[in-house]
């Protein structure tokens, strides 16, 4: 679904991502691990589309399509969801006004007629029971005076709701408390399926008890220095970063 | 002065007030003397220039250079059919409708012609009414005015409107403003408004120039009267106004426990838009929202001076102002409040903020708070700012295009001025234009 080759990317002189590879296919859910610093949040930005960010090398594509070269609004049409790590507060904006803005953009794309009202209302009210969002919130302003839970918990809802094919988790899990947790992992779990795939940013293996991943990869100096099941997570959380860093400066001497 | 020899029109209008003096019609010699004393005032001073301090951020030289017709004159105008003028009646507002042509009221075109609760008349009519000379310009300063004091000494037509004490009127009245003409025109309307005693009434101005080409130039004044518990809502939408220029002079008097709130939305179209509001609490225990909303873009000029003079004790006023620029606009905010020293107990709060869609665009915002109590609470705010980059990347990253990102929150950050308008049908025809604008300005890129 997801095949990033060799892709080198940074902010204005600095060098950030130095040579990814990953291969994500339908139905993985992939943890991408690391020490502060190491490039999971820029990864995940230059997928998104963020204009801060210089792609100097590589390509990715979603489906075989290139997606280096489209609007950060045609990569979500296409398909990609960023669940940010700090969701952005719009004042004035409604979510639930957002959100049917949203879908029916991404329906266009795709050449379909715009949500009826009342099909809208019962979707809504399907995905908020899923992920458990109160219903409260939807009619609020965009995450406006939202607790760093509650806009978590909205970014979920609207993964379920634009039912993207890979979504981007970034350190989601940050700012949870367990019980936040528990229904953001729960929500996640209820709608990962055959034809989706995840990608998990995450600095702790405690999410991962919750969202089960499939491979792990950890991410030091802007490239991937390590690939594996759960089990490194686990060793990961065991044993620090720092033997990961030591090998990997080996690897660069020789 | 040096800037009246560049203004053909000064010389023109000083014609006009010796004609108009030499056939004073049905006027008293009280108001005479006082359009006498008006004049002199503009005389003297002359259009005001960018040298005094509240036209330091608007010449209106530029604006003044075109020969202009004033109105004793005959101009040409095309007749109005009650077909087109009922293009300009708001979908789904059910008002009572009064049509004022270059700032006379035509009745033919006008659905309301006064009831018990509310009596609609000409300004012209109007001389011998009891109710007439006691508030004609009784608070406007034709000093410091000389734009007010020009229209004062030479204005010809108006309404004037009374509302009956314990009126509690349903429908909001609909003022629907045209400006027609042949010929570039100088046109000096004057309004009066009394809102008796525990009277409550809604009152919505809009306008549109429908002359092909000409340019229109208002100079307005209008005086809103609260009297003692009297509640005014005063919606006043500036739209479909190319080549207009416009100063209007608004000046609003409170008594005792009134309520008035004034909602001014400007959208783009009009060269130059000047609105001067001034507030007069004149007793204590009064109640005053000031809602204003800028759009501007192009070569437009908006300029909202805003005065809130707290006399009494225990007057609450609240002011948001909010502008959103594009192109080559300028605007300009001037707020001022006064408390005196007796206003004890004075809440005043003021609060500017701007979004600057382009690099070239303008804005002079200037709060100015001048208190000699000193058991009051005041507050005031600016700010200009532009898009929050991270807000409209949020938008994009779920699937919404560039340019609805931006009307969305362009519309997000009119927020809070919109949603103050009460009235349903009026606010959704705001919206109506706004998102028109939007697209406007986002196709144009």
């Amino acid at each position: 679904m997801l095949t990033i080759k060799n892709l080198h990317a940074g902010v204005e002189d600095k060098k950030i991502l130095k040579g990814i590879n990953l291969q994500v296919n339908a139905g993985e859910v992939h943890a991408i691990m690391g020490p502060n610093g190491s490039g999971k949040s820029s990864l995940a930005s230059v997928l998104a589309g963020r204009e801060t960010y210089e792609v100097t090398e590589g390509e990715v594509t979603l489906d075989e399509k290139e997606l280096l070269e489209m609007s950060p609004e045609d990569r979500a049409r296409e398909g990609l969801f960023l669940a940010f790590q700090y969701p952005v507060e719009i004042p004035g904006v409604s979510n639930i006004n957002f959100l049917k803005t949203a879908l029916n953009e991404i329906r266009a794309y795709k050449g379909l007629p715009p949500l009826d009202a009342k099909s809208f209302l019962a979707l809504t009210k399907e995905k908020q029971k899923l992920v458990e969002f109160d219903a409260k919130f939807t009619n609020r302003s965009l995450n406006e005076g939202f607790s760093g839970g509650e806009k978590k918990r909205n970014e979920i809802f609207q993964l379920a709701m634009l039912e993207p094919k890979l979504a981007i988790l970034d350190e989601t899990d940050s700012g949870l408390d367990i019980d936040a947790l528990r229904i953001v992992s729960h929500g996640v779990n209820k709608l990962r399926s055959n034809k989706n795939a995840f990608i998990i940013i995450t600095h702790y293996q405690r999410l991962l008890e919750y969202i089960v991943p499939d491979f792990v990869h950890v991410l030091y100096d802007g490239k991937i220095v390590k690939s594996g099941t759960k089990e490194l997570a686990l060793e990961l959380e065991e044993k620090g970063y720092d033997w990961l860093k030591e090998e990997a400066q080996l690897q660069e001497q020789v | 002065m040096a800037t009246q020899v560049a203004i053909p029109l000064y010389d023109q209008l000083s014609k006009d007030f010796h004609q108009r003096a030499a056939v004073p019609e049905n006027e008293d010699d009280t108001l005479h003397n006082w359009r006498q004393n008006a004049f002199e005032k503009f005389r003297q001073q002359g259009f005001p220039s960018i040298r005094q301090e509240d036209w330091k951020y608007t010449n209106l030289v530029p604006y003044l250079k075109e020969d202009l017709q004033t109105e004793p004159l005959a101009y040409d105008y095309n007749e109005i059919s009650p077909e087109q003028a009922s293009q300009f009646h708001l979908n789904k507002l059910d008002a009572n409708i009064l049509v004022l042509v270059n700032g006379k009221l035509n009745t033919s075109l006008s659905s309301f012609h006064g009831d018990a609760d509310v009596s609609v008349q000409s300004i012209n009519s109007a001389a011998s009414h009891q109710h007439y000379r006691p508030y004609l310009g009784k608070e406007i300063d034709l000093k410091q005015d000389t734009l007010a004091a020009l229209n004062s000494a030479l204005f010809s037509d108006g309404l004037f409107i009374e509302v009956r004490g314990n009126a509690v009127v349903e429908k909001p009245l609909h003022v629907i403003n045209l400006y027609t003409s042949a010929g570039n025109i100088f046109l000096q309307p004057r309004n009066l408004i009394v809102a008796h005693k525990s009277c409550a009434v809604s009152i919505i101005e809009t306008s549109a120039n429908i002359s092909n080409g000409s340019i229109v130039w208002v100079n307005s004044v209008t005086e809103v009267y609260a009297e003692e518990n009297a509640q005014v809502n005063h919606y006043v939408l500036q739209s479909g106004l190319t080549n207009t220029r416009q100063v209007n002079h608004t000046e609003v008097t409170q008594k005792t426990r009134s309520l008035y709130n004034n909602y001014t939305v400007t959208l783009p179209d009009a060269d130059l838009v000047r609105n001067n509001l001034n507030i007069n609490l004149v007793e204590s225990g009064t109640e005053t929202h000031l809602y204003g909303l800028y759009l501007a873009a192009e070569q437009q000029l908006v300029d909202n001076h805003t005065t809130v003079d707290h006399r009494k004790p225990n007057c609450f006023s609240n002011e948001l102002y909010k502008g959103v620029l594009t192109g080559n606009a300028k605007a300009v905010f001037n707020g001022k409040i006064f408390v005196h020293q007796e206003a004890q107990k004075t809440n005043a709060f003021q609060q500017n903020n701007n979004l600057l869609l382009s690099d070239r665009a303008v804005i002079d915002s200037k709060p100015q708070l001048e208190i000699f109590a000193d058991d009051v609470k005041c507050s005031h705010g600016s700010t200009a700012g532009q898009f929050n980059e991270e807000a409209l990347f949020y938008l994009r990253s779920r699937g919404i295009g560039e340019s609805s990102a931006r009307s969305l929150m362009v519309s997000a950050f009119a927020f809070d001025v919109i949603n103050k308008i009460k009235i349903g049908a009026l606010r959704s025809h705001i919206e109506k234009l706004i998102s028109h604008n939007l697209s406007k300005w986002y196709a144009s890129k």
